[in-house]
């Protein structure tokens, strides 16, 4: 999904870097977490190597994600967290586009570390998809013309995860994926992207998930895969239909897919080559225990966090072998994000670590946000976006300079 | 004069002169009609699609047509109209132009209105008129929007720190009975007693906390939730049951001890998994009264209200939050049989022990309603005022 972005073009040709490189979903494009853009920065301070930084309305643990030039973001606040916020901001300049509220229908009961806004929002060149932890799903249009809104808990009543909803949507072509694993009804839906209707809905187990799915083209079908609590499902994009299954289970972080290799994190990582529809188990790791984040494929090497020992580990994608580790402060929810030769760590604290990546590691630089940070970031046009607690950050050269 | 008055009085001969509101043009009422038939599984969400672009781009002129269809929207519609009200003031303050002050204060007076809508015009005032609404946040302690409620009684608290003796007392008397959020609750009371005042947080919320109880009856693998067990029939106090593992069951009074009014289960009943039970009470309303019935428990709960199942849940040791779940009902004039059905699972984990409810009957913004309750003392029917904590044991009676 590349689209060059009108607004930024004088920016790259400016900094002689590559075309800017959409960030639609939770983890990028494909749900990799690895950007194929260069001249990425690696360091900022609260006076220098800012772009931009804007004002949020309220918490968020989902990612921004950036389309055609524009930063999605949303929030949620009040004393009930029951205000749901939908922002739209210019990549370049940090310009508020505009800004919609929504009210939460369902409960808005969660875990204290999350809140409301902890889904991801999804984007394409049309707009962006914004789910909340409430079941609220709304459409906007790029310049934030309403396309359509849905009650997920209206329409299904027993929908509820009180310890708070995270999984993200993702979008194919005209199909906004719905993933909707909770304590009560339980379901992968397709919604029409235009009108907001079911195209598909798939019964899932009633249990609790926070997963985001990914696609795989698989000989010219394209499949979703969805992992959960009893196994992962590969699904037909066009009917919802369950295609074949793997035992490979986990229902905090995502998996994440590179070819041939799916990797599966839940107390470790589980790598599991996919041949058609068959898998076969390629490596396992404990040591890869990463918690909430979730690892990433990189020019043939896998990066996990592992939390509790305050440790990024590389290890060969095709065999598991640890190549290195590093010691890392954090601890991390967000999952770390790769490009341009490098991998950016941020910690809870609003810590971005970042490395450059190779035989042996090289810690570059530590810069600090100074508020707490939950969300993964994002990479597009030249720049890093941090979400923080209360403000969205845009790391990069700014416009012209 | 009372700054409220004020506000609102200073409209009277606008109201009178002019049509404050105008009559909306036809694009817009068949937009917001549009919006308002919006319905399951986003039926209808393509005509209120181009009825958001109508109200929208009619500008200034579907603002308060807008908030006024708020009322009775459904919960969906609402968010439709929600996000309109926002495209509609952006446009408005990007193109430089003033929001109708006089439009939106005549809609916020309006307390029939939606407390959301009223809400939405109070936040639009404050950024047009700051001074303004400065001055009539502070006569709004009462009112229906909890939202607007929590910010007036905010600024009176502020304000209230500079009083003293008996003023301060009876400032902090009335705020505490405005007050809806338990957080600002639990302050005005630590700051009422400061005073020298003193007050109840129970019966301030309106928690039920007596209580006849019948249990455990046997639910294995969760399968109890959808059974029908005997007291869903029809309760008989004096009645036995056959319960888990063949032991007889009886209904047997009990009494929170807890400020929020918790009646623990594995205390009453004892410590059992693959369970449920019951917990009935007689409410006596003196007219039909609209309630809400909020409950928390970390078990799966049903409600029954006069016979008729009202709410159900089955969700299992996921938090057990205040107000975790609400239900509008209906109190009929007279006693009212309200039944609980709380349900244990099997988990085995020591977060996953509880076996606990506790219960309020409240009006839509969460003040208790002036409700009585049959109680049985001593073999007879009598009627108490609810909301008594059983008594802290001596140190007496505890040896």
């Amino acid at each position: 999904m590349k689209r060059f972005s009108v607004g930024l073009a004088g920016l790259f040709m400016a900094l002689g870097t590559a075309a800017a490189e959409d960030w639609p979903q939770f983890r990028g494009p494909g749900g990799t977490a690895v950007s194929s853009e260069t001249g990425l920065p690696t360091s900022f301070t609260k006076t220098t190597g800012l772009r931009w930084k804007a004002d949020l309305p309220g918490r968020g643990l989902s990612s921004p994600v950036v389309v055609g030039g524009r930063v999605y973001v949303t929030a949620s606040s009040g004393i009930r967290d029951d205000r749901l916020h939908v922002l739209c901001f210019d990549a370049g300049s940090g310009a508020k586009l505009w800004h919609r509220q929504l009210s939460a229908t369902g409960s808005t009961a969660c875990h204290p570390k999350t809140c409301m806004a902890a889904p991801t929002p999804v984007a394409d060149e049309s707009g962006v998809y914004a789910l909340f932890a409430t079941g609220d799903l709304a459409a906007f249009d790029a310049d934030g013309t309403l396309r359509w809104y849905r009650s997920i808990v209206g329409d299904y009543p027993t929908v509820s995860n009180q310890v708070g909803m995270a999984s993200s949507p993702i979008v194919y072509k005209n199909k906004l994926i719905l993933p909707m694993d909770n304590a009560g009804e339980s379901f992968l839906a397709a919604i029409d992207t235009k009108t907001g209707k079911n195209l598909w809905k798939t019964e899932r187990p009633r249990v609790i998930n926070w997963v985001t799915p990914l696609l795989r083209n698989h000989d010219g079908k394209v499949e979703v895969l969805f992992g959960g609590g009893r196994e992962l499902v590969a699904y037909d994009v066009d009917t919802g239909k369950p295609l074949w299954t793997a035992a490979a289970t986990g229902t905090i972080p995502s998996p994440s897919l590179d070819g041939e290799l799916l990797l599966v994190p839940s107390r470790g990582v589980t790598a599991l080559k996919l041949t058609g529809t068959e898998t076969t188990e390629a490596w396992k790791s404990a040591r890869m225990n990463t918690g909430m984040s979730s690892p990433l494929i990189y020019q043939g090497r896998v990066y996990a966090l592992n939390p509790s020992a305050g440790l990024v580990i590389c290890a060969d994608a095709k065999t598991g072998e640890v190549l290195w580790q590093e010691r890392v402060k954090g601890p991390f929810s967000a999952s770390p994000v790769a490009g341009d030769g490098k991998l950016y760590v941020l910690n809870e604290t609003g810590t971005l670590t970042v490395l450059k990546l190779g035989d042996h590691p090289e810690v570059i630089s530590h810069s600090s946000i100074d508020e707490e940070a939950l969300a993964t970031p994002a990479i597009s046009g030249g720049a890093i976006f941090i979400r923080g607690s209360k403000t969205l950050y845009c790391v990069g050269s700014k416009l012209g300079g | 004069m009372n700054p409220n008055r004020l506000f609102f009085v200073g409209l009277i001969p606008l109201t009178i002169c002019l049509p404050v509101i105008a009559m909306p043009p036809a694009s817009v009422t068949e937009g917001l009609d549009a919006i308002r038939a919006v319905s399951r599984e986003g039926q209808g969400n393509e005509a209120a699609s181009r009825g958001w672009k109508a109200v929208t781009s009619a500008g200034v002129a579907g603002l308060l047509p807008t908030l006024t269809a708020f009322s009775n929207a459904s919960p969906a519609a609402v968010n439709w109209l929600r996000s309109a009200v926002d495209a509609i003031v952006e446009a408005e303050e990007k193109a430089g132009r003033p929001l109708p002050v006089r439009d939106l204060q005549q809609f916020l007076s309006d307390t029939k209105q939606s407390p959301a809508a009223r809400r939405i015009a109070f936040e639009l005032l404050n950024r047009q008129v700051p001074e303004e609404t400065a001055k009539i946040i502070v006569t709004m302690i009462d009112d229906p929007s909890v939202e607007i409620r929590r910010d007036a009684i905010e600024a009176r608290m502020k304000a209230a720190e500079s009083l003293t003796g008996d003023v301060k007392r009876s400032e902090y008397t009335a705020l505490f009975a405005a007050s809806r959020d338990k957080d600002q609750a639990e302050e005005l009371l630590k700051r009422l007693k400061a005073a020298g005042g003193s007050d109840d947080l129970t019966r301030h919320f309106g928690y039920i906390t007596e209580w006849q109880v019948a249990g455990p009856f046997d639910s294995p693998g969760g399968s109890g939730f959808a059974k029908v067990y005997p007291p869903e029939e029809g309760i008989d106090y004096k009645a036995r049951y056959s319960g888990k593992d063949g032991a007889e069951l009886a209904w047997k009074p009990v009494q929170s001890a807890a400020t929020y009014g918790t009646i623990d289960l594995n205390l009453d009943l004892g410590t059992f998994k693959d369970a449920c039970a019951y917990a009935a009470a007689d409410i006596v309303a003196e007219k039909d009264t609209p309630a809400e019935i909020r409950i928390n428990t970390p078990n799966a709960v049903q409600i029954f209200l006069n016979g008729k199942k009202v709410y159900e849940h089955e969700e299992y040791h996921h938090g057990d939050r205040f107000d975790q779940y609400s239900v509008a009902v209906k109190l009929t004039a007279g006693k009212n049989r309200l039944l609980v059905k709380v349900c244990q699972n099997d988990q085995k984990e020591p977060w996953a022990q509880k076996w606990q409810f506790a219960l309020r009957i409240c009006d839509a913004t969460g003040g208790a309603l002036p409700l009585q309750q049959i109680v049985i003392r001593d073999g007879k029917e009598t009627t108490i005022t609810p909301g008594a904590l059983k008594p802290v044991p001596t140190k007496e009676e505890n040896k």
